[in-house]
């Protein structure tokens, strides 16, 4: 892809999760995303050929966006406990500087799995940001920080309760601001996944 | 035909390799092109007193077992009978894993127990000046054919290229991997695994080491028939200088992911790999191969 048609690509990827966030994945046509771009409906297929295609393009481009900043803090020579505290950090940031990129991931990929049988199997489509939960995970247990267990009962208590806070925040039902839960969270999901 | 004369001292050893060579196929034809001058098992012309008492002339030396200064045969210390016959020997040749990098006796009371030239992956000093007419056919114990086509390639001349750990590329530039023939179940990660079955990989649970041993057990097939993985068995890494681990029959694995990755591949990759081929559900892979019914 050149570089201008990057640019398109992104640019589509983000009206259209405004879009879908606003006015909802259903309600949102190809036609409404390419007039809000000022694009021909035509032209718009040359980049993605259904609308179920560019929602599975979508959960790919979030989750390489967040394994992508995940990856820069496992990188990072600091304990579990700070590599803890840095994602999530960065995953509610991320809920509040781009609501759109968090609440699709909650409210369409999630709720939707119809759109994504087909094409995104198992954790296919969010692979990048799984790898990164899987590296921090496996680190902190080898360097002797994490407690040994199945992938997954640590995976759904660390995503489960991010999503949980994420959501309860777009319902406008915390009393303060995101930010201001993070170490809370930190020392409780740190303190339920260390030996 | 002119015969090589060939020296095998046993050091501290098991003489798993010993008994593993009765088994090579062309054993006769191999006698007709080498003549063992002293055997632990086989009658040869001297006696173990003669060859620690005198200077006999030999062209190899093999050396089976791990070496400490403790160790005695014929009361003297297997470390000067090694030193004697390594001067007088062209080529020096370490059978099996014990007498390449220590192997299980490095568990033993002996002390400073250790390969020819390696300690595990570490150099030692003892034979050092020697190294450079040494090759290491590691290996518990080494494979027949991979013993006597080194000692022929040795008869005719041939370059033996080796690597870092001293052993002919010829057989350890590839890993135990490599013509399992349980490969499709290790791409779509299926360890489904029951020992002595034939279905399923055993790499994910089972604790096989195949993906990170250097070897050839799944080219040239034991009794030329089988390997251990072909048979149900997980491969344990016995050609490797860290060689025995603990707990050979289960994959050590942290918050599911496996400690050791096959070779080489980073850990970025693998699981991105990974987590794509684990997202799909194969039914013939997860039945029987055949069913009896």
């Amino acid at each position: 892809m050149t570089p201008k048609k990057r640019q398109k690509y992104e640019a589509i990827i983000q009206k259209s999760l405004e879009l879908f966030s606003s006015k909802g994945f259903y309600n949102t046509t190809i036609p409404d995303i390419a007039g809000s771009l000022k694009m021909s409906v035509g032209n718009m297929y040359n980049y993605f050929k259904s609308k179920d295609a560019l929602a599975k393009d979508i959960i790919h481009y979030i989750s390489s966006y967040l394994g992508e900043k995940i990856k820069l803090i496992n990188e990072e020579d600091i304990s579990t406990k700070e590599k803890t505290t840095k994602i999530i950090k960065m995953y509610f940031d991320t809920a509040s500087s781009k609501p759109e990129m968090i609440d699709y991931f909650l409210r369409i990929y999630l709720s939707n799995r119809e759109v994504f049988a087909e094409s995104c199997q198992g954790m296919v489509c969010v692979n990048e940001f799984v790898t990164e939960i899987m590296i921090y995970f496996e680190e902190g247990v080898k360097c002797g920080d994490l407690r040994d267990q199945d992938f997954f009962s640590a995976f759904g208590l660390f995503m489960g309760y991010l999503g949980g806070m994420v959501f309860l925040n777009g319902e406008n039902i915390l009393p303060k601001e995101l930010d201001e839960y993070v170490e809370d969270i930190s020392n409780n999901i740190y303190k339920a996944l260390s030996v | 035909m002119e015969k090589l004369k060939v020296l095998w001292l046993s050091a501290l050893a098991c003489n798993g390799n010993t008994h593993a060579f009765f088994n090579y196929p062309q054993l006769e034809h191999f006698l007709d092109n080498f003549e063992f001058i002293y055997h632990p098992v086989i009658d040869s012309q001297y006696t173990l007193k003669d060859i620690v008492s005198k200077d006999i002339d030999c062209d190899i030396l093999l050396v089976e077992g791990s070496v400490s200064e403790e160790f005695l045969r014929a009361d003297i210390s297997i470390v000067d009978i090694i030193k004697k016959y390594s001067k007088i020997a062209k080529r020096i040749v370490a059978v099996g894993t014990c007498a390449s990098y220590g192997g299980i006796f490095k568990e033993s009371n002996y002390s400073d127990v250790s390969g020819l030239f390696f300690k595990e992956d570490q150099e030692v000093e003892r034979f050092k000046e020697f190294k450079d007419k040494s090759i290491n056919l590691s290996g518990c114990p080494v494979h027949p054919e991979i013993l006597a086509n080194t000692l022929f390639a040795i008869k005719k001349e041939l370059k033996i290229t080796l690597d870092a750990m001293l052993r002919p590329k010829e057989y350890f530039a590839y890993t135990i991997h490599n013509g399992c023939t349980r490969n499709e179940y290790f791409e779509y990660k299926v360890d489904n695994h029951e020992f002595g079955e034939l279905e399923g990989c055993m790499f994910y649970d089972h604790g096989c080491q195949a993906p990170f041993t250097h070897g050839s057990c799944n080219k040239l097939l034991w009794n030329e028939v089988n390997s251990k993985t072909r048979s149900g068995l997980p491969c344990m890494g016995c050609t490797e200088p860290g060689f025995p681990r603990e707990n050979l029959f289960s994959t050590k694995k942290n918050m599911g992911i496996p400690e050791k990755l096959p070779l080489d591949i980073g850990k970025r990759t693998y699981l991105t790999l990974a987590g794509i081929t684990k997202a799909f559900k194969i039914d013939r892979l997860e039945k029987k191969l055949m069913d009896n019914k």
